[in-house]
């Protein structure tokens, strides 16, 4: 791979490690609900609170989700794989064990291709490689109490095993990203993947999907440098600032002749900054060895094949269909990455332009929702009301003026009424009946002969001040192309 | 093999036992004679033997992704040392995870 | 012999023949035992639950089984059965017949504490399988028996809550872990236990104490609710005072368990319909590294009685050799504690059983888990946690259990030309209290019989051979078993062969205390 410069001849290498949470009914190992937010240590039993004794037991949805993901990040699945324990004591941990996968993942080298807008604004296509995915399980939560809330400063810790067993997929890329940008549009796209799939809702602000960046810098050419392990990125935005903050301090520190711990270190989102979590003196002795409660994982190739039947439509694909739709990329993306799709194809299959559609999605659509503060799904707007709207615009009935406040109107009426119900219903309707409007401009010539006047000698400029009495005589309804024609008809004459 | 005190100081740090200099002292020619015993498992060639963890060879034992009753939190809760907020309280937690 | 000392000397199986007939209820059955044990055990008789007195306060006699005695469940247990019985309700075919429990399985309403201060009075939330399906059977259990901790022994010595005695000579140990299970049974205080076995810990007090005791094959009984030492090794399994009350016990619990993915989808071996069908033609594998050197004397002289029996029953001996058996004992003592250190790791003083306070999470951890675990637990944990460390993995986990898939070929040839295996289930009989505790590693040399069936997961029993004088006590005879091993789900062939020795040997499994050499007590080797 072709060395990409960071800036003054330095390289900054970055690979992540990002965590799903899968949205799986039950947890990973017993049938407990997976549900976010439950009353503390109210959904869990002997086997996700660790009692002795209990055993767990594969969750089927899991594998079939894990395999799915997989191979939409191009992945090959392991014919025979099997799950470790990883041995370290932590209190949210109920086993002081974690089981997961070690040597055989379920998935191996896969890929991603990124999109990443280059700085004279061209698009150009990253690929970030996949190490691996593998299956294992979430921890609990806890509740550090004292002055901080972290867990620096804490004096004791509350613990709420509802999180705890619940089905994680680690994805872990290969150094490949050599700058924020790649790095974001990975999550970014990785998140649009993991959605598109349905196996988890990959909600960062709920901590349904988590990364972790790995981060060191390098002279081009050189060696790779000692990494550091950047935790606490609770946004694609806060990877970005994390790794550009990071990479600087680390080419500062070797600049001053320094050197980089191999450390993990935490991001302050508010500071700005990342600080020392802890050192890793020497790699912690994790002791993994194969569950034996647990037996192996067998994929035949007909089940890998029945789990890729039920690959959805992809982001990347979506994109290109729309970008032979002639929708620009920068629409396409956000259609995507909204999930507005539903909403565009509903549009488009009722005989809406495309392009049309995109615009008012990602344009008027969007803001309104922002101001009456609801989502697409919650707003009750569906794809036929958008088809209609445009098609009321384009035969004239409505002025794109109009044709927003119909749209502010069937949001607020909560989807009860469709475009056409809400322009009646508020007598939004264009004047272009060719004898109402000519009566009317009549009229607006006779009271104004000397504006006329000034017209025919020549003073076309006028013809707006008439075009405006015009409106005013019909509260703006009128059709402002037809009263320019009659207008200048009538004056001609 | 031997295992010197320091080394018995790192296994017992890894396994989290408190262990006092008289139990170190105690444990050192213990685990070796243990371990000495044991490593006679190096004698055999087992080169291209595949290792035994399950006398049944079972795969994808797996169940449906059906929700089954959680236990009541009381249950879970009463054998619990020290309890706040319907949690499991413990002191000052000084590792970070991992 | 009073109605009582009856009732408590008769099999399983005459008891549950009188209950079902009506001669007897399942309340006075039950009130026998639990005399017998007011009488023999050495716990406060009073209350809901009868406590084990410490190991201080404990008479001489006293056999120590228990640790508790839930007595008034029983009888509430009991009553109902009789009045189901009464209402004319089909009942299981142990109906009414009482038991001992191994304190490894967990029960509702009863602490389990595995032997160890950890978890002293913790309360389980939730029944074992295997308890489930005793109560289905109605059978009725009457307390939680004594064992080495976390079943890691062959004494019983490394209990926390003090040695169980053995009831053929209350100054020598009962073997273990099972130790409790097997003393309870032998001291006629429940015609029938459960235990578990891991590398021997219901074949070895089996044997020790002249009782019956199965490992059926690894898989065919759930461990779901039985604390483990051993993931890949552990086992319930029954012990009794005859083959056939093993077997029947054996058919009430090995079922598949959907909430244990090691427990084998196959049907459970049928070890009843043909247990009476004799050896004839019966090809016996004599185990040539099993025999003669390391055993004891009289050990050795009862096996080759045991081995010319066989033959007089019709068996056909072939000699059969498993080369790897000689590594058997190391592999065990690397994966079995290498599966104990990480399965340990739960008791951390966070959400159950025993908290020593300290400033830190890491403090409170180390020092909870320094008072909790004894000297023997501890011992495993370190070695097991050393042999999974970086740079110790390949050489120790690894390689064991690599020698773990070449003892398993071993017993497929073997089974290749013998349709079962013999051999001592222990290199001695029951030995003295405290004579072992000083030196680990001898202790551990009791198991080098067993662990070979528990590596392969084979379905390995020990019944009764005869007695044999103790090496340190001339006069004094003790039992000697008989280890009885076969292929993977066929439980059956094992307890045919265990029932046609058994019937023909007529041994008196009822201990009175040290008794002179007699010849009308099955074979006596001398």
């Amino acid at each position: 791979m072709t060395a990409v410069e960071f800036r003054d001849g330095w390289e900054l290498v970055v690979g992540l490690e990002v965590h799903v949470e899968l949205a799986t009914n039950t947890k990973m190992w017993c049938g407990c609900s997976t549900v976010f937010g439950g009353d503390p240590n109210t959904n869990v039993c002997p086997v996700c609170t660790g009692q002795p004794g209990a055993l767990p037991v594969v969750n089927e949805q899991a594998v079939r989700d894990a395999a799915l993901l997989g191979m939409a990040l191009n992945g090959q699945v392991e014919e025979h794989c099997w799950f470790h324990r990883k041995n370290y004591f932590y209190p949210d941990m109920a086993k002081n064990y974690q089981i997961s996968q070690y040597d055989v993942p379920l998935i191996h080298d896969g890929y991603l291709d990124v999109e990443v807008e280059l700085a004279d604004g061209t698009l150009t296509t990253r690929r970030v490689g996949i190490e691996r995915l593998h299956m294992e399980e979430d921890t609990g939560k806890s509740l550090h109490v004292g002055d901080t809330g972290r867990l620096h400063g804490a004096d004791r810790s509350l613990i709420d095993y509802n999180r705890c067993g619940i089905p994680l997929l680690e994805v872990v890329s290969h150094p490949d990203i050599r700058d924020a940008e790649t790095a974001q549009g990975y999550l970014r796209e990785l998140q649009a993947i993991v959605r598109a799939t349905g196996v988890s809702d990959a909600r960062m602000d709920q901590g349904s999907i988590r990364c972790d960046a790995n981060v060191s810098v390098r002279r081009i050419g050189d060696e790779l440098g000692t990494r550091t392990e950047v935790k606490n990125l609770n946004s694609v935005r806060s990877l970005g600032r994390a790794i550009l903050y990071e990479a600087d301090r680390q080419i500062a520190a070797l600049e001053d002749g320094g050197t980089i711990r191999m450390e993990t270190r935490h991001w302050d989102e508010s500071k700005g900054v990342t600080e020392t979590l802890r050192v890793k003196e020497s790699v912690t002795d994790y002791r993994y060895f194969p569950d034996p409660d647990l037996v192996g994982v067998v994929s035949p190739p007909a089940w890998v094949e029945e789990i890729r039947a039920l690959m959805p439509e992809l982001p990347a694909a979506i994109r290109a269909r729309l970008a032979d739709a002639g929708v620009p990329m920068a629409q396409a993306i956000t259609l995507v990455s909204g999930e507005l799709m539903p909403w565009f194809d509903e549009a488009v299959a009722a005989g809406a332009d495309s392009q049309a559609v995109a615009n008012w999605l990602t344009g008027d659509v969007a803001g309104q929702l922002s101001t009456e503060g609801v989502t697409l799904e919650d707003s009750r707007l569906t794809g036929r009301h958008l088809a209609e709207l445009i098609a009321l615009v384009d035969d004239g009935t409505l002025s794109t003026k109009m044709a927003k406040e119909v749209l502010a109107g069937v949001i607020e009426e909560r989807g009860a009424k469709g475009p056409a119900a809400v322009a009646d219903e508020r007598g939004l309707q264009q004047v272009s009946d060719e004898g109402e409007l000519r009566a009317i401009v009549e009229q607006v010539i006779a009271t104004n002969e000397a504006t006329v006047e000034g017209i025919r000698g020549g003073n076309n400029k006028a013809i707006g001040a008439l075009v405006g009495q015009v409106m005013k005589a019909t509260k703006g309804q009128a059709d402002p192309r037809k009263t320019n024609e009659l207008l200048r008809d009538v004056i001609g004459s | 093999m031997a295992l010197s005190p320091d080394e018995v100081r790192h296994v017992a740090r890894l396994a989290r036992l408190a262990v006092t200099d008289e139990e170190v002292d105690a444990l050192s020619p213990q685990l070796s004679d243990i371990l000495g015993y044991a490593e006679q498992v190096g004698e055999v060639a087992a080169e291209d033997v595949p290792p035994t963890t399950h006398p049944f060879a079972l795969t994808n034992v797996t169940r449906p992704d059906e929700r089954r009753p959680s236990s009541s939190r009381d249950d879970i809760l009463a054998a619990a040392p020290a309890v706040e907020q319907d949690r499991f309280s413990v002191p000052r937690i000084v590792a970070e995870e991992g | 012999m009073a109605a009582a000392d009856r009732l408590i000397s008769q099999s399983a199986a005459e008891l549950a023949a009188r209950l079902s007939a009506g001669e007897v209820s399942a309340r006075e059955v039950v009130d026998a035992h639990l005399d017998r044990i007011a009488a023999t055990d050495g716990v406060v008789a009073d209350g809901d639950i009868w406590a084990a007195k410490s190991a201080d306060a404990l008479g001489p006699d006293d056999v120590h089984a228990f640790l508790q005695v839930t007595a008034t469940a029983a009888r509430d247990h009991a009553d109902d059965i009789d009045r189901r019985r009464a209402a004319g309700d089909e009942l299981g075919p142990l109906a009414g017949v009482p038991l001992a429990l191994k304190d490894v399985l967990t029960m509702r309403g009863a602490s389990t504490t595995c032997g160890s201060r950890m978890l002293e009075g913790w309360i389980p939330p939730y029944d074992a399988t295997v308890t489930e399906l005793l109560r289905t059977a109605d059978i009725v259990v009457l307390g939680k028996t004594n064992m080495d901790e976390f079943a890691m022994g062959s004494s019983t010595e490394n209990s926390a809550y003090g040695d169980t005695r053995n009831p053929w000579d209350r100054d020598r140990v009962p073997g273990g872990s099972s130790g409790g299970s097997a003393s309870a049974v032998a001291a006629l205080q429940a015609p029938l236990s459960i235990g578990t076995d891991t590398g021997g810990s219901i074949r070895q007090p089996a044997a020790l104490t002249g009782l019956v005791g199965a490992k059926p094959t690894y898989g065919t009984v759930s461990r779901y609710g039985l604390v483990a030492f051993a993931s890949s090794l552990d086992q319930a399994g029954p012990l009794a005072r005859t083959v056939e009350d093993a077997a029947r016990l054996q058919t009430v619990i090995q079922h598949h368990d959907p909430r244990d993915s090691t427990s084998v989808p196959q049907a459970a071996p049928d070890v009843l319909t043909g247990l009476r069908d004799g050896l004839e033609g019966v090809r016996i594998g004599v185990i040539t590294e099993l025999q003669g050197e390391g055993y004891e004397p009289g050990v050795a002289r009862v096996y080759q009685q045991a081995l010319e029996r066989f033959e007089r029953l019709g068996a056909k001996l072939v000699e059969v050799s498993l080369p790897h058996a000689a590594y058997g004992l190391p592999a065990y003592y690397l994966i079995a504690p290498s599966e104990a250190s990480s399965n340990l790791a739960r008791f951390d003083g966070v959400r159950y059983g025993l908290r020593v306070d300290a400033p830190t999470a890491e403090e409170m951890n180390a020092a909870t888990r320094a008072a909790g675990f004894g000297p023997e637990v501890k011992r495993r944990i370190m070695v097991g946690t050393h042999a999974l460390s970086s740079g110790y993995y390949d050489a120790y986990y690894l390689q064991a259990s690599k020698v773990r898939t070449l003892i398993a070929r071993d017993f497929q040839a073997a089974f290749d030309q013998a349709d079962v295996l013999v051999s001592p289930t222990s290199p001695t009989v029951a030995f003295g209290l405290g004579t072992k505790t000083h030196d680990p590693l001898a202790m551990y040399l009791n198991d080098v019989a067993t662990v070979p069936a528990s590596l392969a997961g084979i379905p390995a029993l020990s019944l009764p051979a005869g007695l044999a004088e103790a090496p340190d006590a001339p006069g004094t005879a003790l039992p000697v078993g008989l280890q009885v091993m076969a292929p993977l789900l066929r439980d059956d062939v094992m307890y045919r062969a265990a029932w046609a020795f058994e019937q023909d040997l007529g041994f008196d499994s009822l201990p009175v205390g040290p008794r002179a050499l007699t010849a009308d007590n099955g074979e006596v080797a001398r």
